[in-house]
């Protein structure tokens, strides 16, 4: 058994080793405005500005009125929501500190199918023939491939 | 044993604070790496730059305007460097400080199309603006033929010359400038003794030193461009009040990317445009104003020289007609920072298809190029073959004249070697290789076959004749 003296100066050297980065690591979060990654406000989006001319684009579509950001580029399942918007996170993140990105930024394959799951989501009733359509052998109509500038682009 | 066993107790106890410290200083090392990295990035996007000193109108140097502008400034002194395409810069290795590869050697028949010209002693391939000045200097074309002060429109940032030399008035000290033997102009001295005329392409050119809007600066585009548009019907047009801010963006290039030629004794550089913009419009204009830029050495027709008409040919294509700048796919915006800042190394779009397309297209970079590629190929086969008729024309023009016809009895031909030659020049001294308007470029190539087989049909008949 440790007497009490030391064991208090143990327990103040325990709380200095992990106080500081944590002190710091909490400083740096909020300084990042990291609670904002946490809500769906397309502000979040343009925290670094590397897609302010996507968010400028968006904030004049016609998308605005009913579609954030997340609404087309996050599933809507509440787990897998979660995991892609923390993958999202960490790879932007990284991308942006290292500054080792391709510009104009595109979009990967798999978030461009998961925002055609979106568009086919809240534009089902009208597009149900086309989606449906028999003889879609290899794979489903991608929404994208005409419509480009959905969203933030030119055609709202 | 107890005591060594308490004894290797405590040095394990060390070892682990001692790792746990490394540890956790690693941790906070990390996050204040990460700490400082989000504040540059945050301070990247409060300003968007610092004007450290003063530039007026009479600051030509880009030097000095860099202490100010410095990411514009280092991507203009890129266009010292030396670029190639499959089409463009052929011969320029990257520590080839020289003159460009010259046209003359790779496409022989230009040598025949200019019999008698000063283009037949000497035309290479383009470089970047950092050169224009310096290549004017050593062009055979100038040095060893006469040239006038009118040169300087284009090939220098003039605006202190012309002000000095018209007290004040632009439009004055450029006609006068223009009148003047060439070196005379270039080594032109202000009341201090100061060389007026130094320094290439540069920012004064574009730019308004106390706002940095874009503006056109060249006499003779201003003149242009007013006519062009009193044709279309807008009266006393003046770009630099009615423009919008994208037509600015190719204006600015139009200053000098373009078909001109001097005008009278005088040698106003006039951009031939009162008619319109199209091959034919320009023909006409010249035809009206009895001009010709030199007689042909081999057949004695009097023909007219095309320079290099590229906001003339865009704005008969696609890009013009979507409202797509100059400056879009040639000075592409790249992030510098949080800044968008147009890319000031001026340059061919091939060389940057990143920024220079994808921007729009959302194709992959080796689609966009096989499709550029493509156009370019088709346009090089059908120029070259546009070329083989024009001296198949020439041939059959000269062996009349050598069966005893004479000018009278080749008035014809020679009809159709006029033509036929400005077409074919209108489209190779075009720098696209057909991009910036093929369909429009195919057509112009189609009458120069059509043209130049004619005059051979006349020169070979009245070959018979004789």
């Amino acid at each position: 058994m440790l007497p009490a003296m030391t064991r208090r100066s143990l327990a103040l050297l325990f709380a200095g080793l992990l106080g500081i980065p944590a002190g710091v690591g909490a400083f740096t979060f909020v300084y990042a405005k990291g609670f904002s990654y946490l809500s769906p406000d397309p502000r979040a989006c343009v925290n670094c500005h590397v897609m302010n001319p996507q968010y400028d684009g968006w904030l004049k579509s016609g998308h605005r009125h009913t579609a954030t950001c997340v609404e087309c580029h996050l599933p809507h399942a509440g787990l897998q929501k979660w995991v892609a918007k923390a993958e999202h996170g960490f790879r932007h993140s990284a991308a942006f500190t290292l500054q080792n990105f391709k510009e104009p930024i595109e979009i990967t394959q798999r978030d461009r199918e998961l925002v055609r799951v979106n568009c086919v989501r809240c534009h089902e009733a009208l597009v149900q023939a086309v989606a449906d359509a028999p003889g879609r052998a290899h794979g489903e109509l991608d929404c994208l491939h005409c419509h480009t500038s959905a969203g933030h682009g030119a055609g709202g | 044993m107890v005591e060594r066993g308490a004894a290797g107790g405590r040095e394990r106890g060390w070892l682990l604070a001692l790792l746990a410290l490394l540890g956790v200083a690693g941790i906070t090392v990390i996050l204040l790496a990460l700490l400082t990295n989000i504040f540059e990035r945050k301070q990247e996007a409060r300003q968007a730059f610092v004007r450290l000193v003063d530039v007026t109108e009479d600051t030509a140097d880009p030097k000095v305007w860099s202490q100010n502008w410095p990411l514009q400034y280092d991507s203009y002194l890129r266009t010292a460097q030396a670029t190639t395409t499959k089409y463009g810069g052929r011969g320029l290795g990257a520590s080839d400080g020289g003159l460009a590869e010259q046209k003359l050697d790779r496409d022989p028949w230009l040598k025949r199309v200019f019999a008698g010209y000063a283009f037949a002693l000497d035309y290479r391939d383009r470089r970047g603006h950092y050169y224009a000045l310096f290549d004017q200097e050593a062009t055979r074309r100038v040095t060893e033929r006469q040239q006038p002060g009118a040169c300087i429109q284009c090939h220098a940032s003039n605006l202190p010359l012309y002000r000095f030399v018209g007290k004040g008035d632009v439009q004055k000290g450029f006609e006068q400038v223009s009148a003047m033997p060439y070196r005379e102009a270039r080594e032109m001295k202000d009341d201090k003794g100061q060389p007026l005329v130094q320094h290439s392409v540069a920012c004064l050119d574009c730019h308004d030193p106390k706002s940095m809007a874009l503006r056109v600066t060249r006499p003779g585009f201003i003149a242009g461009i007013k006519a062009l548009k009193a044709k279309q019907g807008t009266a006393d047009y003046d770009p630099n009040r009615d423009a919008t801010r994208q037509e600015m963006r190719s204006f600015v290039c139009g200053q000098c990317h373009v078909e001109y030629y001097f005008k009278g004794a005088g040698k106003t550089v006039t951009y031939p445009w009162a008619n319109g913009l199209k091959v034919e419009e320009i023909e006409a204009y010249y035809e009206r104003e009895g001009f010709t830029d030199w007689v042909h050495a081999e057949t004695g027709t009097k023909l007219l020289k095309a320079q290099h008409p590229e906001f003339e040919v865009w704005s008969q294509g696609v890009h013009s007609r979507a409202g797509v700048a100059c400056a879009d796919c040639h000075m592409p915006y790249e992030r510098a920072g949080a800044l968008k800042v147009s890319d000031h190394w001026v340059r061919s779009p091939l060389l940057n298809l990143n920024r220079a397309c994808q921007t729009c297209h959302a194709v992959s970079e080796k689609e966009l190029e096989a499709r550029v590629l493509a156009i370019q190929d088709r346009h090089h086969a059908l120029l070259e073959r546009a070329a083989r008729a024009t001296t198949d024309m020439i041939d059959a023009i000269v062996s009349a004249k050598k069966a005893g016809a004479g000018e009278g009895d080749l008035h014809a031909a020679a009809a159709q070697h006029r033509k036929a030659q400005w077409r074919l020049d209108f489209v190779a001294a075009e720098n696209s290789m057909g991009f910036h308007a093929p369909q429009e470029l195919a057509r112009i190539l189609a009458e120069v076959i059509d043209h130049a087989r004619q005059g051979q049909l006349e020169a070979e008949r009245t070959t018979r004749k004789k």
